[in-house]
């Protein structure tokens, strides 16, 4: 029974039909690259090269091309890596976590949220290879027994469960997200027209028939790595902040780190997926799919979330205060005061400021100012992590010891280079792939389109349904 | 009979509610339904057709189970037989630590194995160059019922007559 809810407003809009999905996906896939996309390719393709080149000389040269010192042992890299990976993690959210809610708005932009999320673990996973500062011995932290004799990884060390949380997060969100994209590479292939992409697409289809007994076993197997991927989500930034806090630096040695992690990483991913889409949506012309509900959805997200984090920064404050430990009160009232307050107070300002200006309405359905909020609140994401990192370090227990930190060209380059594959491979993407999950879209539309039950593909029958109509759709028919 | 193996009638229909109330209403009549194909999955679809419930759970089950066991072993054979050592003042074998590799593991085993098995009992795989034999459509915009004629007492007539009168748009004869 097809139930449509006169409280919200229609997710797809325009009136479509099965075929017109199937049209207006496919439409950018079928054709020929546009002149926008060729532009921001070619763009991503020059930053990347530029991001290859410095990353070529920072292994080349060793980790000397940074700006670290004996004091600031992590600063840009580790940064880096922790925002990357919380952006990847608003697309398993959304794919997983809303699946399991029966969230139908996810339809829209779980698939672009999904390969966001891939490129951004990639992204992340460079500057892991990045600051083993020996690339090529990355395989020393799996559990082999190395060169040594039978001396194996600790696997008490939260940097060995790292590799283990994002390796299988990768691989579990690259299946996840390429089940999906089964059903819809079938229907790429049964339009082609080219032999090369009939070969192509139809090796990846895998030979996709759209079976019910396939839908009935898709189906349960969406359902259950949907059930799988939500706790990995929250372990894996569970596990990445307790390489912090498992330690005893002042300012990292804090309980509250896993639930404020996965907070602040669900808050920065969405509004990673704000920005993507938003472009992607006017590019591909898919304003209908990807409407000012699905925007005002995920600006709620981005509240609630901006706020949780809010309350967390209050909260490890207070706690650094009523803990009593003169270290760990120092080490806040210094991030607030001291010589990187002005990372600090930008932190706060986009973080936790920002995004309370959603509580207005008029604010979460404008389109410009979602995206400056979102461009915002990803930079001060990017500080809390460089907070976090570099002012706990700055100030050790020694003050002879006490330092600075400031990037070389080779910290910044290599933070370009994860720009550029990010956005080379989210082009790729966008062109050779469907962005907006069809068969999903086809599953919730006569629910959630804005064309009235019973009129979809044209055909205005009454049917003959097992239960009663709901009072709202009758009077519609 | 003879004459009709390979031989089938396809009903297509336009939308998929009628097709989910066309198959009781077939099966009924005495219509035996080869196979449904959809561009995505309908609800009831397979309890209609008379499916036996996919066990695909029940193997996601034992390689979750597998993973969790190998994450152990491992550890624990790394950890406290191989090459104990002390490490923060934690024993050798210390479970808590190893709850994080445990779980992680658990579900790398249950995605991969679980996905394995859906790929192997649905005959999918790579380069499998498959596409829908009966309608092309099925999996655009179009719900696509196929009879095998050679499977059902029932003459060619009155399967087309039934179809029809179960709302399908179109009904055609596929012959492999």
């Amino acid at each position: 029974m097809h139930v449509t809810s006169p409280v919200r407003e229609p997710l797809i809009q325009g009136g479509k039909t099965y075929a017109d999905v199937t049209e207006d996906i496919c439409r950018h896939v079928e054709g020929a690259p546009t002149k926008e996309w060729k532009i921001a390719f070619g763009i991503s393709l020059i930053v990347l090269a530029y991001g290859t080149v410095c990353l070529a000389w920072t292994w080349w040269e060793g980790l000397g091309v940074w700006g670290l010192n004996k004091t600031v042992g992590w600063a840009w890299d580790i940064t880096n890596f922790v925002w990357w990976v919380g952006i990847g993690h608003a697309g398993t959210l959304i794919s997983a976590i809303l699946l399991l809610f029966r969230q139908k708005w996810r339809t829209s932009i779980n698939r672009a949220a999904e390969a966001m999320t891939i490129f951004a673990v990639l992204c992340a996973a460079s500057f892991i290879l990045m600051h083993m500062g020996r690339p090529w011995l990355a395989y020393w932290a799996l559990p082999l027994p190395n060169a040594f004799g039978s001396l194996w990884v600790n696997f008490n060390s939260p940097l060995v469960w790292d590799v283990f949380a994002i390796s299988t997060y990768f691989s579990v969100s690259l299946v996840f997200w390429y089940i999906g994209l089964i059903p819809d590479l079938a229907t790429i292939r049964d339009r082609a027209t080219s032999k090369v992409s009939r070969f192509m697409y139809g090796t990846f289809a895998m030979g996709w028939d759209g079976s019910a007994k396939t839908w009935a076993r898709y189906e349960y197997i969406s359902l259950i790595l949907a059930g799988l991927s939500t706790p990995l989500v929250l372990s894996v930034h569970t596990i990445v902040s307790m390489d912090f806090a498992t330690s005893v630096i002042p300012g990292w040695h804090t309980t509250i780190f896993p639930p404020y992690f996965v907070a602040g990483a669900i808050f920065s991913g969405f509004a990673m997926v704000q920005n993507l889409m938003l472009i992607t949506r006017v590019v591909y012309r898919l304003e209908d799919y990807i409407t000012l509900e699905h925007i005002e959805t995920m600006n709620k997200v981005i509240t609630l979330t901006g706020s949780v984090v809010g309350v967390a920064y209050i909260t490890e404050f207070f706690i650094a205060w009523y803990g009593g430990v003169e270290y760990e009160y120092y080490a806040f009232f210094n991030r607030m005061t001291g010589p990187y307050w002005w990372a600090y107070w930008a932190m706060m300002t986009c973080n936790v400021i920002s995004p309370q200006l959603f509580w207005s309405r008029t604010l979460r359905r404008s389109i410009t100012f979602t995206f400056f909020i979102s461009v915002v609140v990803n930079i001060g994401m990017w500080f809390e992590r460089f907070v976090i990192i570099v002012t706990s370090l700055h100030r050790d227990y020694i003050p002879s010891s006490w330092t600075m930190f400031s990037p070389t060209r080779y910290d910044i380059g290599d933070y370009i280079f994860s720009f550029g594959l990010f956005f080379t491979l989210f082009l790729l993407f966008s062109k050779y792939l469907p962005v907006i999950n069809m068969a999903e879209v086809k599953a919730v539309l006569r629910s959630t389109s804005a064309q009235l039950p019973g009129k979809i593909a044209g055909v205005a029958k009454v049917r003959q349904r097992g239960t009663a109509e709901p009072a709202y759709n009758k009077d519609k028919e | 009979m003879a004459e009709l193996s390979g031989k089938y009638l396809v009903g297509v229909y336009d939308d998929d509610d009628t097709v989910l109330h066309a198959v009781p209403k077939l099966r009924k009549a005495g219509v035996k339904i080869k196979e449904v194909y959809s561009p995505f999955p309908i609800h009831g679809m397979d309890e209609a057709l008379g499916h036996p419930r996919t066990r695909i759970g029940i193997a996601a089950f034992m390689f979750g189970v597998t993973g969790c066991c190998c994450a152990l072993a491992l550890m624990i054979w790394t950890m406290g037989i191989d090459w104990p050592m002390i490490i923060g003042g934690k024993d050798p074998i210390s479970i808590p630590n190893y709850i994080p590799i445990t779980f992680e593991l658990t579900v790398l085993f249950t995605a991969f194995g679980m996905v394995t098995t859906f790929f192997v009992s649905n005959g999918l795989g790579p380069g499998t160059h498959a596409h829908p034999r009966f309608d092309e459509r099925s999996t655009d915009n179009k719900f696509v019922m196929a009879i095998e004629l050679g499977r059902n007492s029932m003459t060619v007539d009155e399967i087309t007559r039934a179809l029809r009168d179960s709302g399908a748009e179109e009904v055609n004869v596929k012959q492999f």
